[in-house]
């Protein structure tokens, strides 16, 4: 089903693992085809409740592969053909994805783990945004993820100076979620993932929602958006559990429905 | 009421019609629009109902006509048959309706959600002309109800390119009144619905048959026709029992009188 990815269900986590490990998994564009259908996958199908995405290899994404890049290249149409759909997949997903940063993130790749809801960062991850280096813009939705997870002050600096953030400053400047030992890696992404499957996923996507109203809105839309995210929320099967374990003083068993 | 491609049922003075095609996405044919039409045309009669509410069940308001319906039709047929009388008489419907919509409105569909007085969107709703590239445009209104609606330049610019509209940009160019949550859109609709048929009939019947010159009449014809209405509400209950209400500070009793 798919060439540049391996996608693969378990325990209601989907994983989407680039897989161009040769080219440290940089994009060409049916990668960027192959990552949008598996999100749009994954957001259909019920058993998945929680969605990562890393890479094979050493690195996490190196952003766009070079050898696709000629003079005659249209880089506009590119993001409105490629970049474009694959970000609005991811934004528009009512699951949490988590972004597992096995190595470095540079470029469209780091707007990747930027477009996602969590950012986990192994001890040998790194981002850089490295358009500056070849005189081009962020794209696919960076800055407007960048400013924000940082603010400006720290978006244009990362943006302009395009230096290498380590994972632990990133974890530091609030761009990532959480720093992993090399040698707790997979267990402890597996643990993150596992933890986000077993909420209710129904509020999780109602929550997203609400996070995404916020910058939209008007304050008064967005109360009134709320009121309307908190009755879908108040009909769930899974506040139902919630309150029922709290009355019988047990840990809630949620379904994501 | 039974029908074959809809369902029409009174709730609480309200005349809910639903399309009821969800494999074809509500895909709307001949008989389609005109068992719409004669349930609008019973509800606009029946005391009982004071607002009509039209949605589609499953997961588009309908994604446009039947084209299998039409692929062989001449000119001459076309002209004989009279198919768009039916959409002709719903703009004679009386009272307020509102459509409740979600998925795709395209085509046809986009035609008959611009047959309602008010319409609330789901969030996600699309919105699109795609006629031009089957080779035709819209015919049962569409250029004439979208350019009165969003002015030429938009009007020309969605009916040319058939892109598909955000429901964003529909709200914001006036073509409909809210954006729900897709959970609560039918119950969101109700409400309005509910609050509408509060208020008295008469002077809601009235509005309507003035707004909808102010579409068609120039402004000194259009403001004499308000005149006449006016003046004709002061012949029902309503506005007496309307004034003495407010005057003995109390909440009026309105019976359509």
């Amino acid at each position: 089903m798919f060439e540049t990815i391996r996608y693969d269900v378990n325990n209601g986590i989907a994983t989407i693992r680039l897989h161009r490990p040769d080219k440290l998994n940089a994009f060409i564009s049916q990668m960027n085809r192959e990552v949008t259908k598996a999100v749009k996958t994954a957001s259909s199908d019920n058993e998945v409740r929680c969605i990562v995405i890393t890479g094979e290899g050493r690195a996490f994404c190196s952003g766009q592969d070079l050898a696709e890049v000629d003079e005659n290249m249209d880089h506009g149409q590119v993001l409105r053909d490629h970049y474009g759909p694959m970000v609005k997949q991811i934004h528009h997903c009512e699951k949490p994805i988590v972004a597992a940063v096995n190595g470095v993130a540079a470029g469209a790749g780091f707007s990747l783990a930027l477009a996602c809801d969590f950012r986990l960062m192994s001890e040998r991850a790194s981002f850089i945004n490295a358009f500056i280096h070849v005189g081009l813009i962020p794209d696919s939705g960076n800055l407007y993820y960048l400013t924000q997870l940082v603010g400006r002050a720290k978006a244009t600096e990362l943006a302009i100076l395009g230096e290498k953030v380590s994972g632990a400053d990133a974890v530091e400047m609030g761009l990532a979620n959480k720093l992993i030992e090399a040698d707790k890696w997979e267990q402890d992404v597996e643990a993150f993932a596992a933890r986000l499957a077993a909420l209710p996923t129904k509020a999780i996507g109602l929550i997203k929602r609400s996070l995404n109203a916020a910058s939209d809105l008007s304050f008064e839309d967005y109360l009134e958006q709320e009121a309307q995210g908190q009755r879908a929320a108040g009909l769930t099967a899974d506040h139902r559990e919630g309150v029922t374990a709290f009355m019988e003083k047990r840990e809630p068993a949620y379904t994501g429905q | 009421m039974q029908f074959e491609f809809i369902e029409a049922a009174v709730k609480e003075k309200i005349g809910v019609i639903e399309l009821n095609r969800p494999r074809q996405l509500n895909s709307l044919n001949r008989k389609m629009v005109s068992e719409i039409l004669e349930a609008m045309q019973q509800f606009d009669t029946d005391d009982e109902v004071r607002i009509i509410v039209l949605s589609g069940k499953g997961r588009a308001f309908s994604a446009g006509a039947d084209i299998d319906e039409m692929m062989e039709d001449d000119p001459v047929a076309l002209e004989l048959m009279n198919q768009f009388a039916d959409w002709d008489a719903l703009s004679l419907i009386k009272k307020p309706i509102i459509g409740a919509v979600q998925g795709f409105v395209f085509g046809g569909g986009f035609e008959l959600a611009l047959c309602c007085d008010l319409v609330i969107a789901a969030r996600g709703t699309e919105f699109s002309f795609p006629e031009v590239n089957l080779g035709v445009m819209p015919g049962a209104g569409g250029t004439q109800r979208l350019t009165k609606l969003v002015g030429r330049a938009k009007a020309l610019e969605w009916l040319w390119s058939g892109d598909r509209i955000s429901s964003e940009s529909a709200l914001e160019s006036g073509v409909i009144n809210r954006i729900v949550e897709p959970e609560v859109l039918i119950e969101e609709t109700m409400r309005l619905a509910g609050r509408l048929a509060k208020q008295p009939p008469l002077a809601i019947r009235l509005i309507k048959d003035s707004v909808n010159k102010a579409v068609d009449y120039s402004l000194y014809e259009g403001m004499q026709y308000e005149r006449k209405n006016f003046y004709l509400l002061f012949a029902s209950q309503d506005q007496k029992e309307g004034m003495n209400a407010f005057v003995e500070k109390r909440k009026p009793e309105f019976r359509g009188k």
